[in-house]
């Protein structure tokens, strides 16, 4: 996979991570963790299993409330959020374990996407159950929302199959355009290429880099394949034990020993 | 006003008036408590085994209440107008034990190997499918009219402290308090209890270390058969086997919210809460809205227990991962 | 090759959206609905109306009900007979302290109330979800029987504590009471269900019900995209209640005529309704019909097979019933979860290829 080259400007820091704590019982799944996200970037968190880096995004989402620290998004600070309001200020997410839903087309999946920006008013229960009017004139344009998504993802042909049929690989696909179609400002993947082929993995790294190349969507992604880290992403954050044991370009981290030796000297190229 | 006096603080002005009858209400509810605590154990074993809510659990104890009576006075199965000799007490209630094993085989056999690893919720309906069909094998065996049972349970009451304390209940207490020890060792301090729990928290975990599902399954529904036996024989002698007896599994689902699904100890307290509970509300709070509040007393109870403590006094805290 | 869908071209979204996307379905029962319409009236007898036609129309409202709770929203309720209780008593007390108030306004109403108490019911969802939830929805059961029976309001005061319907015309016909004609009663039943049908089917197909299904198939993904969980379950139980309260209100305007709340709207009936959406089909509109068509009907095709065919007693046709339903719900859920209306879809995937195997 080619080197990507620096054409977008980065912008400031959107997202702040600050000093977060989070423990369950006697687990400390994080442990003071620090670090920035900057507009337009594609920011990786790696770490060996158990790292506390599900943990992170979670927080991030508003899922788990940190037991100290903070987190800041577009400048407001907040503790504890609760997750709809998160997605509602721009944030959305893909999920290690594919969480989409399982009883419905993947249209359907992605129109759920849609949700946030369709119109409270046009789409109130009295409405729907007309649906002739404010209703269907939502469901036309929002339709059409997603059939940009699903044409840019190139699924077309699987719009109308229920998602729990689709191959893993589609899944996650299908799973990415959901998130698209909220038209987020920050996208979090985790593990968007887990359990993927190497064909698949290339059409996924290509479709990351189409979304932050042209909607200049910042991305923070999990991921555990270091030759997709190394190639995509523009910084890198290493978590190990809860704790943030590195950061820096790909470069640095290649070559960072404290990272090396965390993972026991596997290294991907 | 009169109506926030007569809610707020009369009640508690009568039980202070007369203590002794006030005691005499809660023995009584304790002693209803220890009943709902016996049909709880059955549920919370099978709950703690396989995570499911065994809606027939009510109907085991009808089914098993009716073939002991039936063995006993010798009515032939089918065919209510003949009939055999009948037998000691003894002998008919071990045959009832055989038969709530071969029950649980069937069971298993039939309706939970197929549906191993799916949803709860599923497993739960089809529990309500098996109550169903287990009322209409019963009634078409034995006969849907009300029976008396009775294996020698002594009866009889006596007077302590100015209290009337039936004899019957101190029997079942003590039945339930054995139930529960063996219950609580079996679970605890075995190789099978152990591997009961793994079941609960994971089909195929379980059977991929080698657990044998379908054997761990026979045997809780086993043990959960002789439990709904023991319940049977309190409740029926006390009252009568008939209908209303399957209806007490929609008792116990209060009895097992405050205590928690998966806790023997929990079910017993549980009971014991709901048991004094209800006698209580309904002697004292009763006579203001004209009586029967204990239809609803206890789901109302588990209701707020809900809401602010979903995992019961003595369940496990549940915690969602995305 | 019977069921070909080949040459339907979909050319707008709207096409694409449509109730009945495939020509032939839509001729079918565009057929049917006028047949029930136009045609029935003048062949039904009595019994046919008012034993199996009214009974169908006013559980397909219930199922439909309960099915938007528990089949599109994944909320189990076991408290179906007590919200059918509630429309029953609203329509009773509407109608009897407001003698001038039109049938269906009453109706409405009715539902409204429903509507109200079983989001009220609906707010534990908030904090517990899935099984414990059907014990709360228990709660309701038990405490609205009670309420309406031991509450002498409810009953105006009749010492016999039954609600008599008083006898109500629409559009100039007498619809209720006892001397309202059996097919008019059925046909006001057969508007209502249309009607009702039609919206459920609106509300399921567009973002309401696309909001049910996400919280049903996975809520915690669901709130981190967006959707707000506690308002989507409120609505789902404030809807179903309606479409539940208003079957009971039907219940007693148009089928049984008088009631005694307890004994018609007890648990039994819960579970008959939930038998109804797990026998139809979950999460099915067309299931609804169906699980309420079958339960109505089971009963009497079997007590005439047992009892007229076979010379059972009775009772034993009573229990035979018990088991062979148990048994159907064990059947179904092992063998397929989404009921009649699944193997209906996999009937008709078999006519597109028909004849070919595969």
């Amino acid at each position: 996979m080619a080197a990507v080259v620096e054409s977008r400007p980065i912008g400031d820091v959107v997202l702040k991570a600050d000093e977060v704590t989070v423990t369950f019982g006697a687990v400390k799944a994080l442990t003071g963790v620090s670090f920035d996200v900057k507009e337009r970037e594609i920011l990786a968190i790696i770490g060996p299993n158990g790292a506390g880096k599900t943990t992170m995004l979670n927080v991030i989402n508003g899922f788990y409330h940190p037991d100290t620290g903070s987190i800041t998004f577009k400048g407001q600070t907040r503790k504890r959020m609760r997750p709809h309001v998160a997605a509602a200020q721009g944030i959305a997410r893909t999920f290690q374990n594919v969480a989409l839903f399982k009883g419905m087309s993947t249209l359907d999946n992605i129109m759920t996407g849609r949700n946030l920006k369709m119109s409270r008013w046009a789409t109130n229960v009295i409405s729907s159950a007309i649906y002739y009017g404010p209703t269907q004139k939502e469901e036309i344009a929002h339709r059409e929302r997603a059939e940009h998504v699903i044409d840019f993802l190139e699924i077309q042909s699987i719009r109308k199959t229920p998602v729990g049929r689709l191959p893993y690989g589609l899944q996650k696909r299908v799973e990415l355009g959901r998130a698209l179609a909220a038209e987020p400002d920050l996208l979090l993947l985790d593990e968007p290429m887990a359990g993927m082929n190497l064909e698949e993995k290339q059409d996924m790294c290509r479709f990351v880099l189409e979304v932050n190349d042209e909607f200049g969507t910042t991305i923070t992604l999990i991921e555990h394949d270091m030759g997709v880290v190394m190639d995509i992403s523009d910084r890198v954050v290493v978590l190990d034990y809860g704790k943030k044991i590195a950061e820096g370009t790909p470069d640095e981290i290649k070559t960072n020993q404290t990272v090396i030796d965390a993972y026991l000297g596997v290294a991907h190229e | 006003m009169d109506v926030l006096t007569a809610i707020f603080v009369a009640p508690f002005l009568d039980m202070a008036d007369s203590p002794a009858f006030f005691f005499e209400v809660v023995i009584g509810g304790l002693m209803t408590g220890v009943m709902y605590s016996l049909v709880a154990l059955g549920f919370v074993l099978i709950f703690k085994a396989s995570s499911v809510f065994n809606f027939a659990q009510g109907v085991f104890a009808l089914f098993a209440a009716m073939t002991l009576v039936g063995l006993m006075t010798g009515t032939v199965p089918f065919a209510l107008d003949k009939a055999l000799p009948g037998m000691p007490a003894f002998v008919a209630i071990v045959l009832t034990g055989v038969v709530m094993v071969g029950l649980a085989f069937l069971v298993e056999r039939v309706v939970l190997r197929p549906m191993v690893n799916q949803d709860h919720i599923i497993m739960f309906m089809s529990t309500i499918g098996i109550a169903f069909v287990l009322e209409g094998v019963g009634d078409m065996m034995w006969g849907s009219d009300v029976k008396v049972l009775d294996v020698g349970i002594p009866t009889g009451s006596f007077f302590f402290l100015d209290m009337m304390i039936q004899v019957f209940d101190l029997w079942a207490a003590a039945i339930a308090g054995v139930l529960v020890i063996s219950l609580a060792v079996f679970f605890q301090k075995t190789r099978t209890g152990r591997a009961l729990r793994a079941v609960a928290d994971d089909h195929q975990a379980a059977l991929s270390v080698g657990i044998p599902l379908k054997t761990i399954w026979v045997i809780v529904w086993s043990v959960a058969g002789i439990v709904a036996l023991v319940a049977g024989i309190m409740w029926g002698s006390k009252s009568g086997v008939q209908f209303s007896l399957s209806l007490i599994a929609l008792r116990a689902l209060p009895v097992l919210i405050l205590g928690g699904f998966t806790s023997v100890p929990g079910a017993i307290v549980g009971g014991l809460i709901i048991g004094v509970g209800e006698k209580v509300a309904e002697v004292y709070w009763g006579p203001l809205v004209n009586g029967a509040i204990e239809n609803w007393f206890a789901y109302v109870l588990a209701l707020v227990f809900l809401l602010f403590r979903p995992q019961g006094l003595f369940g496990e805290k549940i915690i969602e991962r995305v | 090759m019977i069921y070909r869908e080949t040459g339907q071209f979909k050319p707008t979204y709207q096409s694409d959206k449509a109730v009945f996307p495939i020509a032939q379905d839509r001729w079918v029962v565009i057929a049917f609905v006028s047949f029930l319409f136009v045609v029935l009236p003048f062949l039904g007898n009595e019994y046919l109306f008012q034993a199996i036609l009214v009974p169908v129309l006013i559980y397909s409202i219930a199922a439909i009900g309960l099915n938007l709770l528990t089949g599109y929203c994944g909320q189990l309720s076991l408290g179906t007979g007590g919200f059918m209780a509630v429309g029953a008593v609203a329509c009773y007390k509407l109608s009897t302290a407001f003698p001038g108030m039109n049938l269906i306004v009453v109706l409405l109403l009715s539902g409204l109330i429903t509507a109200g108490v079983g989001a009220i019911f609906g707010i534990p969802s908030l904090r517990i979800k899935g099984f414990y939830l059907a014990v709360a929805t228990l709660a309701a059961q038990f405490f609205l029987n009670w309420l309406f029976n031991k509450i002498a309001w409810f009953q105006n005061y009749t010492p016999s504590g039954t609600l008599t319907m008083p006898p109500r015309e629409v559009f100039g016909v007498l619809v209720t009471g006892a001397a309202a004609e059996p097919h008019h009663r059925y046909l006001f039943c057969l508007g209502v269900v249309v009607l009702l049908a039609l919206a459920a089917t609106n509300l399921v197909r567009g973002p309401v019900g696309r909001a049910w299904m996400a919280i049903r198939d996975m809520d915690i993904a669901a709130e981190l995209i967006g959707f707000r969980p506690f308002h989507t379950k409120l609505l789902a139980f404030s809807v179903s209640s309606f479409y539940v309260g208003v079957a009971g209100a039907l219940a007693l305007a148009l089928w049984l005529g008088s009631v005694e709340t307890a004994e018609a709207f007890d648990i039994n009936q819960s579970f008959q309704v939930l038998f109804m959406i797990i026998i139809g089909g979950l999460g099915s509109m067309l299931g609804s019909f169906i699980g309420a068509a079958f339960i109505v009907m089971m009963p009497i095709l079997l007590t005439n097979v047992m009892v007229y065919g076979f010379g059972f007693e009775a009772v034993t046709a009573k229990h035979f019933e018990f088991i062979f339903f148990g048994g159907l719900i064990i059947f179904f859920l092992i063998v397929e979860p989404h009921g009649i209306a699944r193997l209906w879809q996999i009937a008709k995937e078999k006519l597109r290829l028909w004849p070919f195997p595969h």
